[in-house]
């Protein structure tokens, strides 16, 4: 078409236009639809990457059975951080700050807990491996923070974990951190919701 | 929308539009959908711009002044859910609207009553974002981004901040595929794809990435609205999950969304350039491949924008490279638009103008976002003021700008009347001085160590933070300048446009009369060399 030609009616031109392609639309919320469960398949995914790679310092959340040698001429250092999560009212520690380790051995390390209000109360230990590259040869054997804990008002509970190092822990790593944070689960949705409240 | 439809808009294409209200409640035409669009992004618009001037307000000085860091938090929150999903999309899909059907020959969109549909969601998922105010707990504060655990302290605001994410997302997803069903199905017989023009491929393009993302960012926040009342636990660590999924999960959208924001702008620039150069757009199809190269790219980068919360050195290192590798597309479209100048017989009106800006000052933030790829750089500059600057150079200059050229551009196309071409330059100049006044010194804020998001900041910031907040009232106060130009275009006080308006363009829009008509291209139009440039 020559500049500023408006466009005419041939009557050759003038048949009905091609009627839409209703398959494209569909296709398209289909795409959309999936898309948004791809949006949740990243949760799955996620998960199993962190779990191959280690990556977060997330370890085994359920019992791990092991035979190991035990290697008496290397040792690394274990050290323990404990945290109470959002100021809620418990008293959270490990029993030793520190340990030293022989890669392969089965070790145990004891947390104390205690609830500070006078309600019952369940809580949920959470726990994190740092340097992240060495959670995946931290398996435990048994944890309090498989299950969640339930306190009665006041009590105090002395709590296990078992573990072992994997003995082909990369040399370059010569101390592990272990870290857990406290969840007062109960409670978890109204402290948060009293917090934004609370804010204002 | 079928064969049904497209008759019943035949046998009514001469009817007259329908009077008063139920012409826009109604609306099934594409060129009023499209003006409905871009109004509601005015409106949204000044709407972002009044919470931006607070924050400045309360930022030219150090110390409190006016508002209380929680409603401090409010404005940054809502200003950037307001510009970008109020603002810069609806306006671009109101360009959409108005102009792909004009620049493919086709008579309207191909879904028209769905059209109205993403539309009129629009005004409604907004009111209830912008009620929020009113609520208990105030608005939402959390940052646009909804990270978790913060953003489950929300108060009352929290499920309408969901729901109304929720609706945008609805009416973007209907609105691509509205765009692309008409660009695959309508275009004129001999327009094949590559002989598209650049602003309907990088619509193309960005509707694609748009049906891609949408629906991600709604499973975020869906996640987030089960966390916190249908006891699931996604991101709450207590129940097993990670607040740090959610970051992820929300920059594969996030990612995406930022292309979404400027794909179209490049296309704007793209038309523009051409008609003021009066060359041919250098290198189309490298623009088309570059656009595609930009949108695939787009996809595996996202976690450049959380370095700093821990990643391994493989993660950061690819990271820090695809990211990088996106500077390579880009440069190709900014080396193609100064090749389409080279040796062009310029002129410099206002559309040209801003289109000229864009390429300057766009590239300022494109240089600075490669500063912020790098990775051991970005552990210094994350969260700082030069964040700030960044995303501003893109965002302003760079989308808004192409907005407010492309709406220059073609103003006269829609009015049938030439605006006020020296107001528009004095516009034009006040904009582009006062947006570098207000962002050009928050990037030595953040190298100095002024983090984001924060109402009080330390002494020693206090001259550049007063020079910003003096250049964001000038910019806001220039924009009225904008609303008067625009009025008075619409109300018809400038001289007649022709159909053609400005010195032989090229692209169909220009072969149908100014304003154009209420229904155009009934039947297919031919399309010959001459009115396209490829």
């Amino acid at each position: 078409m020559t500049k500023g030609e408006q466009p005419t009616m041939d009557p050759s031109d003038s048949k009905k236009p091609e009627p839409i392609d209703r398959t494209l639309a569909g296709r398209l919320v289909l795409l959309a639809i999936a898309m948004f469960g791809f949006g949740f398949l990243l949760v799955p995914i996620y998960d199993v990457f962190c779990e191959i790679t280690g990556l977060g310092g997330k370890t085994n959340d359920v019992a791990f059975t092991v035979e190991e040698s035990v290697e008496q001429d290397r040792t690394v250092q274990l050290g323990f951080v404990t945290t109470v999560n959002g100021y809620a009212p418990w008293e959270f520690s490990a029993e030793v700050e520190e340990m030293a380790i022989h890669p392969g051995g089965i070790y145990e390390a004891t947390f104390i807990a205690t609830n500070l209000t006078d309600e019952f109360k369940t809580a949920q230990a959470v726990p994190s491996v740092a340097p992240s590259q060495a959670a995946k040869y931290f398996k435990k054997l048994e944890c309090f923070c498989f299950t969640t804990q339930e306190f009665m008002p006041g009590e105090t509970k002395e709590m296990p974990v078992r573990f072992i190092v994997e003995s082909d822990l990369p040399d370059y790593i010569d101390t592990i951190t272990l870290s857990y944070t406290f969840f007062d689960t109960a409670r978890q949705t109204d402290t948060v919701a009293a917090a934004g409240l609370n804010t204002h | 929308m079928t064969s049904a439809v497209m008759d019943a808009h035949h046998s009514e294409a001469h009817h007259e539009p329908a009077k008063g209200i139920k012409r826009w409640l109604y609306a099934t035409n594409h060129k009023d959908i499209g003006t409905m669009y871009l109004v509601l992004s005015l409106v949204m618009f000044l709407t972002g711009g009044v919470m931006a001037l607070i924050i400045r307000s309360e930022l030219f000085q150090p110390g409190l002044q006016f508002i209380a860091p929680n409603v401090f938090n409010q404005m940054t929150t809502m200003h950037a859910l307001v510009m970008v999903f109020g603002a810069v999309m609806p306006a671009f899909v109101g360009l959409a609207n108005w102009m792909i059907p004009l620049m493919i020959g086709a008579p309207d969109m191909a879904l028209p009553r769905m059209n109205n549909w993403s539309f009129w969601i629009l005004p409604f998922a907004f009111l209830m974002l912008v009620s929020t105010f009113f609520m208990p707990g105030g608005a939402p504060a959390s940052g646009w981004t909804m990270y978790p655990p913060l953003v489950l302290q929300t108060g009352d605001a929290f499920p309408f901040l969901i729901f109304s994410v929720h609706l945008l997302g609805i009416s973007s997803i209907m609105g691509a595929i509205n765009i692309i069903v008409t660009i695959v199905n309508m275009r004129a017989p001999d327009m094949s794809l590559l002989k598209m023009p650049m602003f309907v491929w990088t619509w193309l393009i960005t509707a694609y990435l748009l049906l891609a993302v949408m629906p991600v960012l709604a499973g975020a926040v869906t996640m987030l609205l089960t966390d916190q009342f249908f006891g699931t636990s996604f991101f709450l660590a207590a129940g097993g999950g990670d607040p740090v999924m959610y970051q992820h999960i929300f920059w594969f959208f996030g990612h995406p969304e930022v292309y979404i924001l400027i794909l179209p702008a490049f296309g704007v620039v793209s038309e523009i350039i051409p008609t003021f150069a009066r060359k041919p757009l250098f290198g189309h199809d490298s623009m088309v491949y570059a656009a595609s190269s930009i949108a695939f790219l787009s996809f595996i980068v996202w976690a450049h924008h959380m370095f700093t919360v821990g990643m391994p050195l493989t993660g950061q290192l690819f990271f820090m490279f695809s990211t990088m590798l996106i500077a390579v597309p880009t440069g190709v479209k900014i080396f193609n638009w100064v090749a389409t100048m080279w040796r062009g017989a310029m002129t410099f009106e206002t559309p040209m103008l801003f289109s000229l800006a864009i390429l300057f000052l766009f590239t300022i933030g494109g240089f600075s976002g490669l500063m912020l790829a790098i990775v051991p750089a970005d552990i210094q500059y994350h969260d700082s003021y030069f964040v700030v600057a960044h995303f501003h150079y893109v965002l302003v200059p760079g989308s808004v700008f192409a907005i407010m050229a492309a709406v220059y551009y073609w103003l006269p196309k829609w009015t049938g009347h030439m605006y006020n071409e020296k107001l528009g330059k004095v516009h034009f100049w006040l904009s582009t001085v006062f947006i570098n006044v207000t962002f050009f010194p928050m990037h030595f804020l953040g190298l100095a160590g002024m983090p984001r998001r924060i109402p009080d900041y330390s002494t020693q910031f206090t001259d550049f933070n007063a020079i910003a907040s003096v250049g964001a009232v000038g910019y806001g106060l220039s924009q009225l300048l904008f609303v008067y130009v625009v009025v008075q275009c619409v109300r018809g006080k400038g001289e007649k446009a022709s159909s053609e308006v400005w010195d032989n363009p090229k692209g169909l829009e220009w072969t149908v009369p100014s304003p154009a008509p209420y229904h155009t291209f009934e039947v297919p139009p031919k399309i010959s060399s001459s009115s396209t440039f490829s």
